[in-house]
């Protein structure tokens, strides 16, 4: 019996502990200056590489420890989530609504408009992600909204292929053609009926591309070109880490440990959300 | 039928050929900032850098620049590089074997290990192992290559310093390498101690690389072969006394692996594309290494042969797949 209660009961504690990494980080992001124990451009000599509380020769008030320069690891990683979760739910919109908008137009209309959009996904599926990533950051010179923009710029075809995949079925149901009988106009068919059945892919794929967002975020600031130096990313500290990894160890493990759990609870949350939705699993 | 399909697809890409190549040029152009400048020393007078924007052909129209471009482009001439001073197809070449063998090793490792765990999985499906098998390919799936390059340095690289974590051979070596296929040429010449020392280094990006992909083979293969296993064809199998292994390997494989063929195929380019940040990460001297470099230092001759060599491998890989799937299908064979 009920395949579907059991998944649903499995699935619960999945979005609870998802979601729950993702609320204490965000909020811990948002009230950044509260939170922070250390100022987290603070540099003091004196401080350079402690190591995490646990260990002999920590300093309390520097809870995981300090980089080279002696800034707090905890403060930069507080203050670095801002940037991670700012790129992570703009680029994510930003994709998300070309994306979609293209992938619904091609799925519902087909002909020269599939055609055209179909061959514009081909060729952005031709190009590396990463590679072509740098080079529009580089391009568009560093900075958050260039960060965003590059994301969104590269990552809209993911929306477009799946809800293109989508809307292309939801337009063969027998619900599209009575709509049309009874006289509905195509564009409102499209956003009123195809739209709503759509939503669910939408809004995992939203989730899932956060987590992406966020990991290509890393990947710009490890390889430095992301926002300004100054500003603590997850991926500069990392970078940071990699250089000093036989000295100070904990530089590395503790933002990858967070961008771990970010990237596996936006993924997770994203499923979970798509399993709620769903009518045939609900 | 089959021909036809070919001529389709190979006129397809071309276009999407054209379209990256149009699509480079575009981005490249409009980027603010004059390599021109950065090449000259600070002294340098109008005169010289008129000079060497006709040299480079930047007084030209962005049309014209782009059709003089892409006719040397057509004619194997990818021009010059700016910052390195040598023909930019040279460079490309010297550094390409090194990112394919890295994304062969990261393929073939990421068939076998999907592979085995998806057939462990069919055959043990329903009990704990499977389930094992499934939250592992999960994690797998959802943690991408780079963060998994970050994992294996620490563990294997720090905690337990086994492999290298930089560069692609060890710099004290000497090398009677005629070829950049370093890996493949040491294996040739039975000089298994080059072969290790390669593998020491090559091995951590590798896996970094296989692992979203094993995750993925994993899963589909499992689960076509969980379909097929319940067929007439191979319940018969089992009837006439082959063990669950024998059923699998001999009967279920061959017709579960179609699927998987394809999705392996759309994969591969996704794991090509990563050895640009993993062979970052690792310091490895490929082609995504010296990408990087070259956006960097705004070298616009070489990220556009870079780029369009990635998208060329690209099509050249959904090209070969497509076909593969062609002749494999019956149902398109005969159709």
């Amino acid at each position: 019996m009920d395949d579907a209660r059991i998944a649903k009961r499995g699935l619960s504690p999945r979005l609870w502990l998802a979601g729950g990494w993702l609320l204490l980080a965000l909020l811990a992001a948002i009230f950044a200056p509260l939170v922070a124990p250390q100022d987290p451009l603070a540099q003091d000599l004196m401080l350079e590489r402690l190591p995490p509380f646990w260990l002999d020769g920590a300093e309390p008030g520097y809870w995981l420890g300090t980089d080279s320069l002696g800034r707090d690891l905890l403060s930069r990683l507080i203050f670095g989530g801002r940037i991670a979760f700012i790129v992570a739910f703009a680029a994510a919109i930003a994709a998300c609504l070309v994306g979609s908008t293209l992938g619904l137009i091609a799925g519902y209309f087909g002909g020269w408009a599939d055609r055209t959009i179909s061959r514009i996904v081909d060729i952005w599926m031709a190009f590396p992600p990463v590679l072509f990533a740098i080079l529009l950051v580089a391009v568009l010179g560093t900075g958050l909204s260039s960060v965003i923009l590059a994301i969104a710029i590269i990552d809209w075809t993911r929306f477009c292929r799946v809800i293109r995949a989508e809307a292309m079925g939801q337009s063969r149901m027998d619900y599209v053609e009575n709509a049309r009988i009874a006289g509905y106009g195509r564009v409102g068919i499209m956003l009123r009926e195809v739209l709503p059945n759509v939503v669910p892919s939408i809004v995992a794929l939203l989730s899932l591309e956060m987590g992406i967002a966020v990991i290509v975020e890393a990947i710009l600031s490890f390889v430095n070109l992301s926002i300004s130096t100054d500003d603590p990313t997850w991926g500069g500290i990392i970078a940071e880490g990699r250089l000093s990894i036989h000295q100070a160890w904990w530089v590395l493990v503790f933002p990858l440990i967070t961008l771990i759990l970010t990237v596996l609870s936006f993924s997770q949350f994203g499923e979970a959300l798509k399993a709620r939705f769903d009518p045939v699993l609900r | 039928m089959l021909l036809q399909r070919f001529l389709i697809r190979l006129m397809t890409m071309l276009i999407t050929l054209f379209g990256v190549a149009v699509v480079v040029f575009v981005v490249i152009r409009v980027a603010p900032g004059d390599p021109i400048a950065m090449m000259l020393p600070p002294g340098a007078t109008d005169d010289d850098i008129a000079r060497l924007r006709a040299l480079y052909g930047l007084d030209k129209t962005i049309v014209q620049q782009f059709f003089i471009w892409l006719s040397g482009v057509v004619r194997g001439d990818f021009g010059t590089s700016i910052s390195l001073r040598q023909d930019v197809l040279g460079l490309v070449f010297n550094r390409l074997p090194a990112t394919l063998e890295l994304a062969i090793v990261a393929l073939v490792m990421a068939v076998l290990l999907g592979g085995t765990m998806a057939i462990l999985g069919a055959r043990e499906r329903g009990t704990a192992v499977e389930a094992g098998i499934d939250i592992a390919s999960g994690a797998a799936l959802s943690i991408p290559d780079f963060l998994w390059g970050l994992v294996l340095i620490l563990l294997f690289g720090v905690l337990v310093p086994i492999f290298d974590i930089s560069g692609r051979v060890s710099p004290q070596l000497d090398l009677p390498f005629v070829t950049q296929f370093y890996f493949f040429e040491s294996l040739l010449r039975l000089r298994f101690d080059l072969t290790w020392d390669l593998l020491k280094h090559m091995l951590m990006p590798a896996v970094a690389l296989a692992l979203p992909l094993a995750a993925i083979i994993s899963q589909l293969l499992k689960q076509s072969l969980k379909e097929v296993l319940d067929l007439d064809y191979v319940v018969l199998a089992r009837v006439k006394g082959f063990s669950e292994t024998q059923v699998i390997l001999r009967e279920a494989l061959k017709n579960a692996a179609l699927p998987t063929l394809t999705l392996v195929g759309v994969q591969f380019t996704f794991l090509i594309g990563g050895t640009v940040i993993v062979e970052r990460l690792f310091s490895y001297e490929g082609l995504g290494n010296m990408a990087i470099d070259a956006v960097i230092n705004r070298d616009l001759p070489l990220i556009q042969g870079i780029v369009l060599v990635f998208a060329l491998l690209f099509v050249l890989i959904n090209l070969a797949v497509d076909m593969m799937y062609a002749l494999l299908n019956p149902k398109l064979r005969h159709g």
